[in-house]
């Protein structure tokens, strides 16, 4: 047994956990267990990435099986993290079509949760560029899943938390670059209003997201920093300039929890101010600026999530259809500021028609808020996910740790066509995650 | 006839193995690998391959079966630039203590073994008066202590072996490298209990031996930090030493 948590260290969970070196490894544990999940890097946030009893670690897995460099389309284990692939691939001229924003998640991972990137409104999520996908399933089968072959299987999988079975390989498409490094563009939005239509503005941009200041209030509440980008060609680089710059290692570690008042509304409040004017400063003109900083921040910082200190921390991302966003995200962010509770990081960004069954995306506005574990913070997160419901929205499933069941089944209205694919090919529910437990499975007796 | 260099990874299949194959293919080298299972070996040939767009061939080597050693020489396709051993068995102390036979089998597989197929290729290299020969050896080698001494004591022979064959070897142009893993995170170690610091994965190991053949380095400690640990633990005095339960 093992005490295991997600990304966000909140809940901590005791399982077994395994790590199988075989396919073959992978079918005998499936077929021991009463209730387990594939677990990728575990950045996952809440509770996904980990079983009802047993967790089986895909990280040895990190096979390349063959690559095309005429197509760019490759077929590799679920367990190749998309860091490796980047590093490897990248310096050949190919990036993965969608990256979150952190790169060292797993394509299994990326695939279950159809991760979405800074380019979701116009190119879809990571999901839109997997061909196929080869699936061990609970009844034991291994089974190979495409649009064209076992279609329901494969948009059932695609989004859906690694709970069709376990994915052992897929075959994706890559993205040909001529380099590593985007042409950024900062704008600054002195409201929420003026990020909306700053987004908006982006929506023909490749790439768009904006920084919300979640402690500025009153006529500055939802003041931004709107980051549009695109792929630079080798032309645009300056002499000189290596054409696929290295990803770093972290340059700085939180090397142990820190105290949880670390991150208190004052030190939040300095922070974002400095970090509010310099972007100001910055808008306007364009630069480049190499992919590992624009599309990873956070991964600048080893073990950043040890900052919110031992307790641990929740994220909160929903997502809000257009009609009537203003007023919704408004009130959220104003009940935030109040609240005085410092987010870290708040992020919001447009979100196109998502690609899976049970895929998070919608067309909407998706916003994205940290919270330590602590105090009230449950009862809190309650009252913003009753907005959300209220306005068709839901949340995504990578991200959280908390949500009740029935904001769940208010914000998924898929969730019994998928559950009848899961019937069909896990009939002794033996893929549970401790997600899948609290959300939707049948109470067991 | 393509000019790429060519690295032979004894022990192919092993964490370590697999990681210094990626270090080598990656920086464009052609790879040998072998191992017990020459068929178990061929997804990771194909990953160096589509990875790295390299060549990557796998053969069957057994280190028990030291009969075998001049075929395998004389069966690879062709002399490599670079011969690496990564084979090596923890075992069980406790067993060995008891039986041996497994006693017998760590011995052979952490000394006579590795030993005596370096020393193969030590021949074919001085006579054409160039290669790198790589011993993966341990810091466990370096003073025998009570939880792992059968393992330890084989090691420290081959540690030995590599420290003569590399002196033989100085006026050659052939270099001889002794790597000393400390902890590394491998299904070898999977559920020990490793310290933190002291302890690093695979690719660092991959890296570390790439690293030691560009720059022809003798000894190599990967984590610098075990050349102190282990300076420290030769220098106490065996009636101090004798009493520590590690």
């Amino acid at each position: 047994m093992a005490l295991i948590s997600g990304w966000g260290r909140f809940p901590v969970v005791d399982t077994d956990l395994l790590t199988p070196r075989s396919f073959a490894a992978v079918g005998d544990a499936i077929a021991a267990t009463s209730g387990g999940i594939a677990r990728g890097n575990g950045r996952a946030y809440g509770d996904a990435g980990i079983g009802v009893s047993q967790t089986l670690a895909m990280t040895a897995f990190d096979r390349v099986r063959s690559f095309d460099p005429a197509t760019g389309r490759i077929r590799l284990e679920a367990g190749v993290l998309l860091s490796d692939l980047i590093e490897t691939f990248g310096p050949r001229g190919f990036l993965p079509y969608v990256v979150p924003g952190t790169r060292f998640v797993s394509v299994g991972g990326a695939i279950a949760a159809d991760v979405h990137g800074k380019n979701h409104h116009c190119e879809g999520g990571f999901g839109r560029y997997v061909d196929s996908i080869l699936l061990r399933t609970g009844a034991g089968e291994t089974i190979e899943a495409s649009r064209e072959a076992n279609p329901d299987v494969f948009l059932a999988s695609i989004g859906g938390m690694g709970l069709t079975g376990v994915i052992l390989e897929a075959t994706l498409r890559l993205r040909p670059v001529e380099t590593g490094w985007i042409r950024e563009r900062v704008i600054s939005a002195s409201d929420l209003h003026a990020a909306m239509r700053a987004l908006d503005a982006g929506d023909s941009a490749t790439y768009s997201v904006a920084w919300i200041d979640c402690v500025a209030r009153g006529s500055d509440l939802g003041r931004s920093l709107i980051y549009l980008g695109e792929h630079a060609s080798a032309s645009e680089l300056p002499d000189g300039a290596e054409t696929f710059p290295r990803g770093q290692d972290p340059r700085l570690n939180v090397p142990i929890d820190l105290p949880s008042m670390t991150l208190n509304r004052y030190s939040v409040r300095a922070f974002n101010e400095l970090y509010y004017r310099m972007g100001a400063r910055r808008a306007g003109g364009s630069h480049l600026v190499s992919i590992f900083p624009y599309f990873f921040p956070l991964d600048g910082v080893g073990a950043w999530n040890r900052i919110y200190g031992r307790r641990g921390f929740l994220q909160h991302q929903c997502v809000i259809p257009h009609e009537g966003a203003l007023g919704v995200l408004g009130d959220i962010l104003d009940r935030v500021s109040r609240r005085g509770d410092a987010s870290f990081l708040a992020v919001l960004k447009k979100l196109g028609q998502g690609d899976g069954l049970m895929s998070f995306p919608m067309p909407g506005y998706t916003l994205a808020l940290d919270f330590p574990a602590s105090g009230n913070i449950m009862n809190f997160l309650d009252e913003i996910d009753r907005l959300v419901v209220a306005a068709g929205g839901r949340l995504y499933l990578a991200k959280d740790a908390r949500q009740s069941r029935s904001t769940f089944e208010a914000g998924y209205p898929a969730l019994q066509r998928f559950k009848e694919i899961r019937a069909s090919l896990d009939p002794m529910a033996k893929i549970r995650s401790k997600l899948s437990q609290r959300l939707f499975d049948e109470v067991q007796p | 006839m393509n000019s790429r260099k060519i690295a032979l990874v004894l022990g192919g299949s092993s964490d370590i193995g697999r990681a210094t194959a990626r270090s080598f293919a990656k920086a464009g080298w052609d790879v040998q690998l072998a191992g017990r299972d020459a068929a178990a070996l061929e997804p990771d040939a194909a990953d160096l391959n589509a990875r790295y767009g390299i060549g990557a061939s796998t053969h069957r080597f057994d280190v028990l079966d030291t009969a075998s050693f001049d075929g395998f020489v004389a069966g690879l396709p062709a002399l490599p630039d670079v011969v690496i051993s990564i084979v090596g068995l923890l075992g069980s102390q406790e067993t060995a203590e008891r039986d041996l036979d497994h006693a017998t089998t760590i011995m052979r597989s952490n000394y006579e073994g590795p030993a005596l197929i370096l020393g193969l290729f030590a021949e074919k290299f001085l006579a054409r008066g160039s290669g790198s020969i790589v011993g993966v050896s341990t810091v466990a080698g370096d003073r025998g202590r009570a939880s792992n001494y059968v393992y330890g004591s084989a090691k420290a022979g081959f540690s030995a072996f590599l420290s003569g064959l590399r002196a033989r070897a100085s006026r050659s142009g052939v270099h001889v490298v002794t790597v000393k893993p400390g902890f590394v995170r491998t299904k070898m170690t999977e559920g020990m209990k490793l310290i933190g610091p002291l302890t690093v994965e695979a690719p660092v190991v991959g890296d570390a031996i790439f690293g030691a053949v560009e720059r022809r380095t003798d000894v190599v400690y990967v984590s610098g930090k075990w050349r102190l640990v282990m300076f420290i633990i030769k220098a106490l005095p065996e009636a101090v030493f004798k009493k520590l339960k590690f």
